[in-house]
């Protein structure tokens, strides 16, 4: 647990020796605009993503409609895509002097940008669409996940006590589904804080763009770690509100298995209506970047194809597997052990969850500092000692980078283990130990099975999430070392996205594979 | 007894692992260890050649940012060799940081001109890239500009860039402040800002396709974005839209930059990468650098590509790149102060 805080704690000595306080000339100069665009960023991403994966999660529990096991597993895709692909794919092809503009004035007669209005991609409301169509699937598979454990018992018995729909909604389902939620959320706004590839390609200044001028431009190493550390409180604000109001509200009680009577079945235009709307938010947050990006691959294919992205592929894969397996039991167990001790959470693990509210690449300062710091330590030891060098044990390979993404991920896995827990109430671990199970035993017949939504939401999160991981990729990697993320960048970089088309299209391919299997495990857990 | 007896075993293994380590560090010794902020499509070419002809394995960690950091957590145990560096900036961010040794090289030394070294061969310059401005052909802007022109109310409306915090355009903004001083630099900024026909974004690239596509006449780009549009069939009719102009050629001349590489402080294989610094200063690489990238040589009297060399010869401005680089955050400081980028 202590591993996990050391980053952060880094960040925190990095911060307290500036090489100069960044603070005067930001106040005087840029402060506001960047605080503007972050939180209406924040507030419009996190409004967009919660109104799309909830409503969403709303619609697959409760009712049954056409093409519904299609589109259970389809409207997972687009959180498969880079934000920062689907945003150059999007301006590329909607900016002023993408094919779509140039087509638009060719074939109206218009001579220039002041005879028609188009909304500009490259503005805030663009970005808040870009992060939203990626990030929307954050909440769906969380709130997807807790929709399953509220019975339907107890929404029915709500109706029959007179409740309205929306009000069944409001004051049974969403308090118990809210912890689920909250970590929805929490990751959405995570990732929209630490995101610096999309908003400096859309130019607009956040935080995070300051905290890399300091950093790069102004060459303020400590500076940046100051941002780094408002951009922290921003989201443990965030969190905390978020727990606190979770304390005074009631522990939801359920697993009672659901009944036969639900999803009920849409028909007429109702169900056309569902499925406009599946429809569409699939073909703007899927399907259209995914054909421009393959007709760019297609196009190029001669030019771009290696045999080395069977290489690369396979390291995106490995390390993704590696960090899905590893942040699963730590935070089973941390979770477990204070649930077991029926505490809150450890000051540490709270620290811990940060990591993830970090942009990449300070996180992976962060990283440095510590594995740098013992490699040098151990390698005078033993000079010491002995006479010889270990050289850097650590830094430098592949387990420098599982310990960033350790670091980085470690809330998505622990949130919604821990989340899961909360669903079950400890009145059916009272049971079974009155029945005589042991602790292991309840973790493995009772808890576990309850608990596979949760850990397979969290798991299919990371697996993707840690293929799209860039910038500490980039920096922490050893020497030939190639994922097909950082494939990717080398070209996107220079707005070559035709270039990388292709193996951004393997990205998402890797991304839909555990998108289907979790879909099957949860189907085959609704029909047993 | 037992506690001696594990310790041993403890000796004995370490001896092992020292054994091994030496053994591989023998056996890969001919090998060089890269960081680099360039990216490795653009090194790849001029790597292999040198393997080619030299035998010696190399091996790249490119990144974009934080090579500094991860220098200066690593210490004395770097496993880097030689950094490359797309700017002047990097390069000087090393030294300042004093992860750097000398490049002494007789080779070297008269390979590059004095004035794009540095004197104790803490870095070098290994290509050169000017700041020229893209005119738009079809509204036959006027190819005398000096950069002060972008200023000038008649292109209202008519200028495009990108972000003004990008390195190469704080570059010229610190030698603009190196030539003229801070308050003369901010007026001229603040009239390109307003000259501007939409909030700057985008590469050097996508200014040239917004010229051609009617939204603005002038832009700022590095001169061998034009040469690789030009060669890339689906970006060749924007490009062609265009002419190249070197600014300010009736007086200090044009904004130059240079790509560079610096050797590190503890680096592991001394001999093979001064061995590389030297590949890379010469005609054969400089040559590669010339024809797939489009930029200018560093060494004299290696040709340009047969496209850039039809852009002509320019004068380039002789301000000395750490002079340049010494306003690099003044620069900056005048970008938010009129919110350029905003």
């Amino acid at each position: 647990m202590l591993l996990l805080c050391l980053p952060v704690a880094a960040i925190l000595w990095l911060a307290a020796n500036p090489e100069e306080n960044p603070w005067p000339h930001l106040l005087e100069t840029v402060l506001p605009n960047y605080l503007y665009n972050t939180f209406a960023l924040l507030i419009g991403v996190g409004a967009c993503s919660v109104g799309l994966g909830f409503s969403l999660a709303w619609l697959f529990r409760f009712y049954d409609f056409p093409l519904k096991r299609f589109f259970s597993w389809a409207l997972l895709l687009p959180f498969a895509m880079p934000a920062y692909i689907m945003a150059y794919v999007y301006t590329d092809f909607l900016s002023y002097t993408g094919p779509l503009q140039a087509m638009l004035r060719k074939g109206m007669g218009w001579t220039g940008a002041s005879e028609y209005t188009f909304p500009e991609i490259r503005s805030l409301g663009g970005a808040i669409a870009m992060f939203s169509l990626v990030l929307y699937p954050y909440v769906f598979l969380t709130a997807r996940a807790s929709l399953q454990n509220v019975s339907d018992h107890l929404i029915q018995a709500a109706r029959s006590l007179g409740a309205s729909p929306l009000s069944t909604l409001l004051r049974v389902v969403f308090p118990s589904v809210r912890p689920a939620l909250a970590i929805g959320l929490a990751l959405v706004s995570m990732e929209t804080l630490n995101d610096y590839g999309t908003v400096s390609y859309f130019a607009i200044p956040t935080l995070t763009f300051g905290l890399y001028d300091a950093w790069l431009t102004m060459g303020n190493v400590g500076g940046a770690a100051q941002i780094a550390l408002v951009l922290i409180s921003v989201t443990l604000v965030l969190v905390l509100v978020e727990w606190l109001s979770r304390n005074r509200g009631m522990r939801q009680a359920s697993g009672t298995r659901p009944g036969r009577q639900l999803p009920q079945a849409l028909t007429g235009w109702r169900s056309g209506l569902v499925l406009t709307y599946l429809t569409s938010l699939l073909l703007i947050a899927f399907a259209v970047p995914f054909c421009i990006l393959l007709y760019y691959a297609v196009s190029l294919f001669e030019q771009n194809w290696t045999p080395r992205f069977t290489q690369y592929a396979i390291n995106s894969m490995s390390l993704a597997a590696s960090t899905v397996i590893l942040l699963s039991l730590l935070s089973l167990m941390i979770a477990y052990v204070q649930r077991i001790k029926a505490q809150d959470r450890h000051l540490l693990t709270r620290i811990a969850m940060l990591g993830y509210a970090m942009p990449g690449a300070v996180l992976a300062i962060g990283v440095l500092v510590p594995l740098g710091g013992f490699d040098n330590w151990l390698s005078d030891r033993l000079t010491e000692y002995w006479g010889i060098s270990s050289g850097l044990l650590f830094s430098g390979t592949v387990f420098a980078l599982l310990y960033a993404y350790s670091c980085r991920f470690f809330t998505v896995s622990f949130g919604s283990v821990e989340s899961g827990l909360m669903q079950i109430t400890p009145a059916m671990d009272q049971v079974a130990q009155t029945l005589g199970c042991k602790s292991p035993e309840i973790l493995r017949r009772i808890h576990l099975p309850l608990l596979r939504p949760a850990l397979l939401s969290s798991a299919i999160i990371i697996f993707v999430d840690v293929i799209k991981e860039l910038p500490a990729t980039l920096l922490l990697r050893p020497f030939n070392f190639e994922t097909l993320a950082t494939y990717v960048y080398q070209y996107a970089s220079d707005e070559m996205i035709h270039h990388s088309a292709l193996a951004a299209l393997l990205i998402v391919a890797i991304g839909i594979v555990p998108a289907i299997l979790l879909n099957r495990f949860s189907e085959t857990q609704k029909n047993p | 007894m037992i506690c001696t007896g594990v310790n041993m075993h403890l000796k004995s293994m370490l001896t092992l692992l020292a054994t091994g380590l030496l053994v591989s560090s023998n056996v890969l010794s001919q090998e060089v260890n890269i960081y680099s902020y360039r990216q490795p499509h653009l090194i790849e070419p001029v790597l292999s050649r040198f393997t080619e002809q030299t035998g010696i394995k190399t091996n790249v960690v490119y990144a974009k940012e934080g090579i500094t950091e991860r220098l200066k957590r690593e210490g004395r145990n770097s496993p880097a060799d030689i950094v490359l560096t797309t700017e002047i900036g990097l390069l000087l961010e090393l030294v300042e940081n004093d992860l750097v040794q000398p490049i002494q090289s007789p080779l070297v030394t008269t390979h590059v001109p004095a004035n794009y070294r540095a004197e104790d061969g803490k870095w070098v310059g290994l290509t050169l890239r000017a700041r020229s401005i893209y005119a738009s052909k079809e509204r036959q802007v006027a190819k005398d500009l000096n950069y002060e022109d972008l200023a000038d109310p008649r292109f209202k409306g008519k200028v495009c860039t990108r972000p003004g915090k990008h390195p190469y355009n704080i570059g010229l903004i610190a030698s603009m402040i190196a030539s003229k001083g801070e308050a003369e630099t901010l007026k001229w900024l603040q009239g390109v800002k307003d000259n501007l026909a939409r909030k700057p974004q985008g590469n050097d690239r996508e200014q040239v396709k917004a010229i051609k596509e009617g939204l603005c006449d002038v832009s700022l780009g590095n001169s061998y974005y034009l040469g690789a549009m030009l060669s890339e069939p689906s970006e060749r009719a924007w490009a062609e839209a265009v002419n190249i102009v070197f600014p300010n050629q009736s007086n200090r001349g044009t904004h130059v930059n240079a790509s560079g590489v610096a050797m590190t402080r503890y680096a592991p294989h001394p001999d093979t990468a001064l061995k590389l610094v030297e590949f890379l200063t010469d005609t054969e690489a400089q040559k590669i650098y010339a024809e797939v990238n489009f930029e200018y040589p560093v060494k004299p009297g290696v040709p340009s590509s047969a496209l850039v060399s039809s852009w002509g010869e320019f004068k380039r401005d002789n301000l000395s790149l750490p002079e340049m680089a010494k306003y690099r955050a003044a620069a900056a400081r005048l970008v938010d102060k009129v919110d350029f980028d905003g």
